[in-house]
């Protein structure tokens, strides 16, 4: 297990770029390429990293970068490994980079299309719970109870599950990430860049502007919500679910802080009631009986 | 070895992105398309071709994995039709803009609602905007030797636009003729090995695509409309380099029929064309002065070509297999567009003919035909666009 | 790449070539300034590794700066600062 201090000193996400302050995408991508290099070819569909580098003539992106169309990551990243691998070239990495709406929603088939064909990328979703680059409109992954500009007194849906739907495919791996653990994540990339096959990661990414949170509290933010339970470090390594810490200590709820703590910090979660925050506790607590009938089986 | 075969123009397509060692297929099927991703899959499959064949899961994908693929820097080739070039349709612009010479075969088929298998050009004629290059090809030689030019013509630096090669549903997509393969050497000299413009380095990292403000944007649209006026003048070169070294030309951008002295000239598209000249035979043998272009290259619009034939006609009658509705033929409307500004202005007559795969034969050209001559001898068209055929 | 005059000065399409700054000076976003208390840092290098804007600049002796020119002063360095009582990096109102 690597430590911070043997972590290359070298920055590929380039500083002056147009990212919020406080963003967890840009934590998230600095700590991409400090896992994997710069031996990496990235595909961004429309979200906010297809914003974040900043305008032509410029970009922050120290990697070659293929923007394309909101749906299609999953599929162009599959064209630019065929071509990669038409032309020999076999020690750059594909990694398609998409946010949560390009992920769960309009951008989910082209996803599933190249997991089920087994296309030899690492697609990274880096979450933060509603379409952010347009001004916080709710997506699939918004979780329920929050606010967002389309879902003004709160999300009614669940967030879906996007990891088990990956998981569905076959696909040798699947892993849940957030950037306030930064080695567990670092990790799960070099993990994932050994093995062939579609490899998934879902990473949350706190966002201040989204969220309605102080921009300082980001990495705060990301270590409650694992605390809490709410968003659980796992990874399914050909079909076999395993838990990572330190979600693996949660299992017992008395080892969970309550999800109040977590939500009480963010403006999107104002206007829950009483009984809002008992369902929420109540959903937590009913997944986490399913993570520990998952423990160490295949799913 | 040159051969000839007799083989369907779908198979055809297959065998000819086989010669020009495309690397990266994508394709979704969708009829009357079927049987080229059916062949190029065999001939992936037994190692007739080295290409990868990516089965993706719907049009929109294909022409995003072809970005992909190009954008990696290989040769690209997908085909599709109808209602697969409509979802495409953004990753079309995408296509062009990004300036990456992917090749694609358009089978043209209707458009629903219903479920309309059969010939209409209306599907690529709605993409004409898109900044793609668009043949029309009117039988299967000239299907095969136009996906050979168009690799040529579309990965000149001149150029760095992509090319839909259009052949219609049923009409030359299932029927089989005869088709003389060139020498695969022969190709390969004609057609050397792509040498992309751009593509993803890892020596030299670029982003591409990120944002454009309206300082830029324009400036690069302003690059893709030289590009077209570029692809003018290289497209007849290419055709006559091709008829130099393989025996075929196919009129390179408009295949002319007897027009030097022809009263009145028949425009247009795809296999319409095939029945024109046929039509254009009979009626001279009644004595009648008719000639026949058919536009190949919709796109560019061969505008010095159709002013050149304005100035010794009388008039032109437009078939179009297409119709924009609330306005006329497409075809018709850009003939009269390039001619506004001329002094030869010769009278236009619009027809629309065959959407849906209604049949047009050489038989309802003449019909076409004689009405037009009669509103030619009163100096005067009675009837700016005529449906033919309905039920009106 | 200067401004070019010409299209024939362009790229053929929007590539775009990395550069620090692609925003400009984004430190002018700040409010608030992080300033290190060196005598009180481990050389931990969390706010280092958690700096969204990568603008945190490690030393050969693992000792850290900042580079105010991109620091929008968002203030994650400081809350994940663990020295206690008194962090080794505290936010400061910049200056008008």
């Amino acid at each position: 297990m690597v430590t911070i201090k043997e972590l290359p000193k070298e920055e590929y996400l380039l500083k002056g770029n147009t990212a919020c302050a406080g963003c967890g995408a840009a934590i998230s991508l600095r700590l991409l390429f400090k896992a994997l290099g710069n031996k990496v070819i990235l595909v961004v569909p429309a979200c906010c990293t297809s914003v974040i580098p900043g305008p032509f003539p410029y970009t922050s992106f120290a990697v070659p970068v293929q923007n394309i169309l909101f749906e299609a990551t999953g599929a162009t990243a599959s064209g630019v490994v065929a071509a990669l691998r038409q032309r020999g070239i076999k020690d750059v990495t594909v990694v398609g980079w998409a946010g949560d709406g390009g992920t769960f929603d309009i951008g989910i088939q082209a996803l599933s299309g190249a997991a089920e064909r087994g296309t030899d990328f690492i697609y990274i979703c880096y979450d933060n719970e509603a379409y952010g680059n347009t001004g916080v409109q709710r997506s699939g992954a918004t979780p329920y109870g929050a606010w967002t500009t389309t879902t003004p007194s709160g999300k009614k849906e669940r967030k879906k599950r996007i990891t088990m739907i990956m998981a569905a495919h076959r696909i040798p791996y699947v892993a849940t990430a957030c950037p306030s653990y930064p080695m567990d994540f670092i990790n799960k990339l070099r993990k994932a860049k050994e093995m062939k096959g579609t490899k998934f990661i879902h990473i949350l990414s706190p966002c201040p502007t989204g969220w309605r949170y102080d921009t300082s509290k980001t990495i705060e933010i990301g270590r409650l919500v694992v605390q809490t339970g709410i968003w659980v470090l796992f990874e399914i390594e050909n079909g076999k679910f395993k838990l990572n810490p330190p979600s693996n200590g949660l299992v017992d709820k008395a080892k969970r802080k309550p999800v109040r703590e977590y939500l009480k910090l963010q403006g999107r979660f104002r206007n829950l009631t009483e009984s809002d925050i008992e369902k929420i506790q109540r959903m937590v607590d009913e997944d986490w009986e399913q993570y520990r009938k998952m423990m160490n089986q295949s799913v | 070895m040159e051969k000839t075969v007799i083989d369907t123009a779908n198979h055809i397509a297959a065998y000819a992105a086989k010669a020009a060692r495309v690397q990266v297929v994508a394709a979704y099927p969708i009829t009357p398309q079927t049987s080229i991703v059916e062949r190029i899959a065999e001939l992936v499959e037994n190692g007739e071709l080295s290409a990868e064949y990516i089965r993706v899961e719907s049009e929109h994908s294909a022409m995003s994995a072809c970005i992909g693929a190009a954008a990696g820097g290989v040769r690209t080739f997908t085909a599709t039709s109808s209602h697969g070039l409509a979802l495409m349709h953004e990753a079309l612009h995408w296509a062009s803009g990004s300036r990456l010479p992917i090749v694609m075969v358009v089978v043209n088929r209707a458009l629903g609602p219903g479920w309309n298998i059969w010939a209409d050009l209306t599907d690529s004629i709605s993409q004409r905007d898109t900044g793609w290059i668009q043949f029309y090809c009117a039988d299967n030689q000239e299907v095969f030797d136009t996906i050979i030019q168009a690799y040529k013509l579309c990965e000149n630096e001149q150029v760095l636009l992509p090319a839909m090669i259009c052949l219609e549903g049923f009409i030359l997509s299932h029927t089989y003729m005869p088709v003389k393969i060139p020498d695969q050497e022969k190709i390969d000299e004609f057609l050397p090995p792509y040498k992309p413009k751009w593509f993803l380095d890892i020596n030299n990292p670029l982003s591409h695509g990120n944002i454009v403000t309206p300082d830029w944007y324009m400036d690069f649209r302003y690059m893709m409309y030289e590009a077209m006026e570029n692809a003018k003048k290289l497209i007849p070169e290419i055709d006559k380099e091709y008829g130099r070294q393989f025996g075929f030309e196919h009129g390179e951008l408009v295949d002319k029929y007897k027009c030097e002295d022809a009263d009145l000239i028949l425009l247009t598209m795809g296999t319409i064309g095939s029945e024109a000249k046929v039509a254009v035979d009979n009626l001279r043998r009644e004595g009648l002065k008719i000639g026949s272009a058919r536009i190949r290259v919709f796109r560019p619009f061969p505008t010095e070509e159709i002013r050149k034939l304005a100035e010794n006609t009388q008039m032109f009658t437009v078939i179009d297999r297409a119709a924009s509705l609330g306005m006329e033929g497409p075809l018709a409307t850009e003939t009269k567009a390039s001619l506004y500004n001329q002094e030869d202005k010769p009278l236009i007559a619009g027809f629309i003919a065959g959407l849906g795969g209604r049949d047009v034969t050489f038989k309802t050209v003449e019909k076409i035909a004689k009405k037009s001559l009669e509103w030619m001898k009163k100096g005067k068209v009675e009837k700016e666009t005529s449906w033919v055929d309905v039920r009106d | 790449m200067g401004i070019p005059e010409t299209c024939k000065e362009m790229p053929v399409t929007t590539l775009s070539t990395p550069t620090i700054g692609s925003a400009g000076k984004t430190g002018s976003w700040r409010t608030f300034r992080p300033i290190i208390d060196n005598s009180k840092c481990i050389h931990c290098l969390l706010c280092w590794i958690y700096c969204p804007e990568g603008c945190i600049i490690r030393q050969e002796d693992d000792s850290v700066k900042i580079d105010y020119d991109y620091c929008k002063g968002c203030g994650i360095c400081s809350n994940v600062c663990p020295v206690k009582p008194v962090k080794a990096i505290t936010m400061e109102r910049e200056e008008e």
